[in-house]
């Protein structure tokens, strides 16, 4: 009835057996294919294994490995999928199994859309190698040359004698076989692929639709205990003393202790820890748990007290300037038309369906550490659990299991080390699952922000001026000597730092960007699209009222803004590289796809337009809304163009991804926000922490991929942060009202 | 610890559990019954859905004393070849991402085809609206529902 998460004999055995094998070949730290060893042994199973992620039985039977976390974004189908296309095999024939943490794969973090274009390329090489070996051991073996041959569905063909091989019977051979050069091994021809650009379910539905264990939080283990771990609600806080005894008398609890943690916001907090024998005895021995904490400096802290804060740090000059193009102050002061704006948004949580959690098993008499982890980011899982408790990586096994949504959470280990700070003092394997109280109160966060903005136009409805003062979010870090520097400084939380190359930066002859950075003991963690979830929403929201400013169409003011050029370099020696060429084309053809300018709304609806470019991806959107007399919000219709490059993997998983950002981007405009009273997180579940549910999906999603020559990219985030301007742009020409705080749902949008 | 007797799936269970345990975690960890989720624990979320005598409950919501004699039907006893049209049109459509919603979409769509064979979009949103996809997969499970309705006439239709 139950299966155990951890790897089965026989996919250990391939795992194990990986190292040693005849030909293999791995995709190093570095990226780069590498023949790790060919000394013309067989792999002892009998099997055909060439590299770390394929397998062939005698049988035909193909094992790919996928090494990338599964957390929704479908990575475990395509990438696979790359190999299963350069080796020419009927998908059908494919068992995909997720790989654990292990060096010979590279590196295996799932995080800013990635995992596809940092493997796209080294797949198909992967694939192509292996199959050039199959046919070699066919054309020896009918003693022909081996371009007189082709491979078609898992098998060799000679055409001029019409004679066939599958690879099953081909996996001797094969594997005595050196390294190919790599100059001899040829991709297959774009054109002809299969698979690739088809629409392909995802490996694991059929599991998924039955309910078959699969996330980190299905871990079964034999003797495995239950625990919960209880933090300061104040963020930042440690517990100074706790009732453990009475604890410990609740039915079923085992253990009951608490856990110094470190400084470290995003490491290992301090708290208290409860093991019993169920989840559930875990959790209502919770409600006898008595703390008392020392809040720390967090206490102090609170939204209104921040806002107050970013108030007063608006009047005066930004704490450091991030860009600073001609002369700001002349130019709105000789501007036809100025506008001045400020925009707000709240701390959010990622609030992935599956709570936050992960399974331990520590051994005291070898002191190896096995870690069962829902993780986007399972390198930074060991190195966390390494130098926390001062355990060699090596003594240290990592399984990846299927994630309940990511979202930028999972690439966070702050559960992983929890776990293992708990499995330390047990003796047996255990499970940490965190309420989902903790997971929304104990986030990494995404920050909130302040945003004062001034722009302007000339008498020609250009934009000559923009000046942005962002006040954003910062955690003090002491900075070791090691890390040039012993002072400590404030680190803008992620996504919390503009970057003065940020649109508009670069394209307007007078720009100031500034920041300010609010001290705070709330950790702060990567949240799809760090920084553009936001960014883009603040900047095309004001770009459209510069554009309504001037009397221009919000098309053609972008247009016009882009300018001419095809690229425009990146800032200094790290700064990332626009192409407006790109760009162009997308919001030329979303404009041209939702008919801009050629339909006629009544009042109460509109359309609004939008773009973005992050995580490599250039995407342009326009929505439609409708708002009702009493202020509802109907989006009707959105349309997303986007080019991430050369190919679409998996055209029903791409569709989806798009789909998927789309309405999480209206989610994330309408409802969530998290208050701040006395540095404890107010909300506390999804009662009042609302996200967008089915009636408020919009009915018509329609996704275009514009195929371009350039390398292949990602696409769990690009497409989300162009989605919220797109809508309030929208709710502007319908209803006139600017939207310029976050959620929406706060925003009085009635007209009469 | 009491012992209760729980029917799930067609089988009689015993559990020796506290009596204000909720039912999800009397499956998941004594049954051993992981295809119901743990989402959230206040019945805001819908992971957990399950059928009770047929009709979709919040396992989370439900103390094992309260259940009694009911039959409980969780993702796992849905179909015995986990080929429910829903099941079925899942994969068609490809509708999961990460997919840990998705058993409780289910066994809510199930209820709903039950009293309407063929839900009109309307019907779908107002009975799908307790359950949260975080990935935001409605627009598939819209698709979807539509679709299982499609597999069930058909199977009528052939027999």
């Amino acid at each position: 009835m139950t299966r155990a998460t951890p790897p089965s004999p026989s996919r250990r055995r391939f795992l194990g057996q990986s190292a040693g094998v005849a030909l293999l070949l791995g995709v190093q730290a570095g990226g780069a294919i590498a023949a790790l060893s060919g000394n013309g042994e067989t792999d002892a199973s009998g099997d055909f294994v060439p590299n770390a992620f394929i397998r062939i039985g005698t049988d035909g039977r193909v094992t790919l490995v996928s090494k990338q976390p599964e957390i929704g974004q479908g990575i475990k189908t395509s990438l696979p999928m790359v190999l299963a296309e350069e080796l020419d095999v009927d998908w059908k024939q494919v068992r995909v199994v997720q790989g654990d943490l292990n060096p010979i794969y590279g590196s295996q973090g799932a995080g800013g859309s990635t995992s596809t274009p940092t493997n796209y390329d080294n797949f198909h090489r992967l694939g192509a190698t292996a199959r050039t070996l199959l046919v070699r051991a066919a054309a020896q073996a009918w003693n022909v040359p081996a371009a007189e041959c082709r491979t078609e569905n898992g098998a060799v063909l000679h055409g001029a004698s019409g004679r066939k091989l599958g690879y099953g019977a081909l996996v001797r051979a094969a594997s005595a076989l050196p390294v190919p050069d790599a100059r001899d091994v040829v991709l297959k021809d774009p054109a002809a692929y299969r698979l690739l650009g088809t629409r392909v379910g995802g490996v694991d539905n059929a599991l998924v639709v039955s309910g078959q264990p699969l996330f980190g939080i299905d871990t079964r283990l034999p003797g495995m205990l239950y625990a919960t771990y209880v933090k300061c609600p104040v963020l930042g806080g440690r517990p100074v003393d706790a009732n453990l005894d009475a604890v410990k008398r609740m039915p079923g609890v085992k253990a009951a202790f608490i856990v110094e943690g470190t400084e470290n916001l995003n490491g290992l907090r301090p708290g208290v820890a409860i093991v019993a024998d169920s989840t559930w005895n875990a959790f209502r021995a919770r409600k006898k748990l008595a703390v008392t904490w020392d809040e720390g400096e967090g206490a102090r802290h609170s939204w209104t007290g921040f806002l107050a804060q970013a108030q007063q740090a608006s009047g005066q000059p930004g704490a450091a300037v991030m860009r600073k193009d001609g002369d700001v102050d002349a130019a709105l002061a000789g501007a036809a038309r100025t506008v001045e704006a400020a925009y707000a948004y709240p701390f959010i949580s990622h609030a992935s369906m599956e709570p936050q959690n992960c399974t331990a098993w520590f051994r005291a008499d070898d002191g190896t550490l096995e870690l069962w982890a829902p993780t986007q980011n399972p390198g930074a899982g060991q190195a966390l659990v390494a130098t926390t408790f001062n355990i060699p990586k090596e003594k240290i096994t990592l399984h990846i299991t299927r994630s309940g949504g990511g979202f930028g959470r999972r690439l966070s280990s702050d559960f992983i080390v929890e776990a293992a700070a708990i499995a330390q003092k047990v003796k047996a394997p255990v499970k940490l699952t965190w309420m989902r109280e903790d997971d929304l109160q104990h986030d990494h966060f995404r920050a909130g922000g302040f945003h004062f903005l001034r722009g302007g136009v000339d008498g020609d409805g250009r934009l000559v001026a923009w000046h942005d003062h962002f006040v954003t979010f910062a955690n003090r870090v002491e900075k070791k000597e090691s890390d040039g520097g012993s002072a400590s400084v404030l680190q803008p939380g992620s996504g919390g730092n503009l970057s003065g190359d940020e649109f508009p930066g670069r394209w307007v002859a007078n720009c100031l960007i500034e920041q300010t950075p609010l001290e705070c003991r709330i950790p702060m963690g990567p949240w799809r699209a760090p920084g553009s979830n936001v960014f883009a929403w603040v900047f095309h929201s004001f770009i459209d009222e510069l554009a309504h400013a001037a009397g221009r169409d919000p098309v053609a003011f972008r247009l016009e803004l882009l300018g001419d050029k095809d690229l425009v370099a990146g800032t200094g020696e790290r700064g990332v590289p626009y192409n407006v060429a790109r760009m162009r084309n997308v919001l030329k053809a979303v404009a041209e796809k939702a008919n801009w300018g050629r339909r006629k709304f009544v009042r109460g609806q509109g359309a609004g337009v939008a773009f973005h470019f992050s995580h490599r991806g250039y995407v342009a959107q326009v929505a439609e809304v409708t708002v009702s007399k009493e202020g509802r919000l109907r989006v009707d219709r959105v349309v997303v163009v986007a080019d991430i490059g050369a190919q679409i993997v998996n055209l029903s998983g791409a569709e989806n991804q798009v789909q998927g950002s789309v309405i999480d981007g209206l989610s994330t405009l309408m409802y969530p926000a998290l208050d701040i009273d006395k540095g404890r997180i107010v909300q506390s579940n999804f009662s009042d922490y609302p996200l967008l549910r089915m009636p408020d999906t919009p009915t018509r999603i329609e996704t275009h991929f514009l195929k371009t020559d350039y390398p292949v990219t990602g696409l769990g985030e690009p497409v989300f942060p162009p989605l919220a301007p797109a809508v309030c742009n929208a709710i502007f020409a319908a209803t006139g009202k600017r939207v310029r705080e976050l959620p929406l749902a706060k925003a009085d949008l009635s007209w009469s | 610890m009491s012992k209760y007797t729980l029917h799930v799936n067609g089988k009689a269970q015993a559990v020796d559990v506290e009596a204000d345990t909720p039912l999800l975690w009397a499956l998941r960890d004594t049954l051993g019954l992981a295809g119901t989720k743990y989402g959230c624990g206040v019945g805001a979320c819908g992971a957990c859905t399950v059928h009770v005598d047929g009709q979709p409950a919040r396992a989370c919501q439900l103390p094992v004393s309260s259940v009694g004699k009911r039959r409980i039907t969780t993702i796992e006893g849905l179909d015995a070849r986990a080929m429910h049209p829903l099941q079925q049109a899942w994969q068609e459509l490809d509708v999961p991402q990460c997919g840990y919603c998705q058993a409780g979409q289910i066994m809510t769509a199930c209820a709903l085809l039950k009293q309407h064979p063929r839900p009109t979009d309307a019907q779908i949103d107002d009975a799908m609206a307790g359950n949260l996809c975080r990935c935001a997969t409605y627009v598939r499970i819209r698709a979807g529902i539509q679709r299982a309705a499609d597999i069930a006439a058909e199977g009528k239709g052939k027999a």
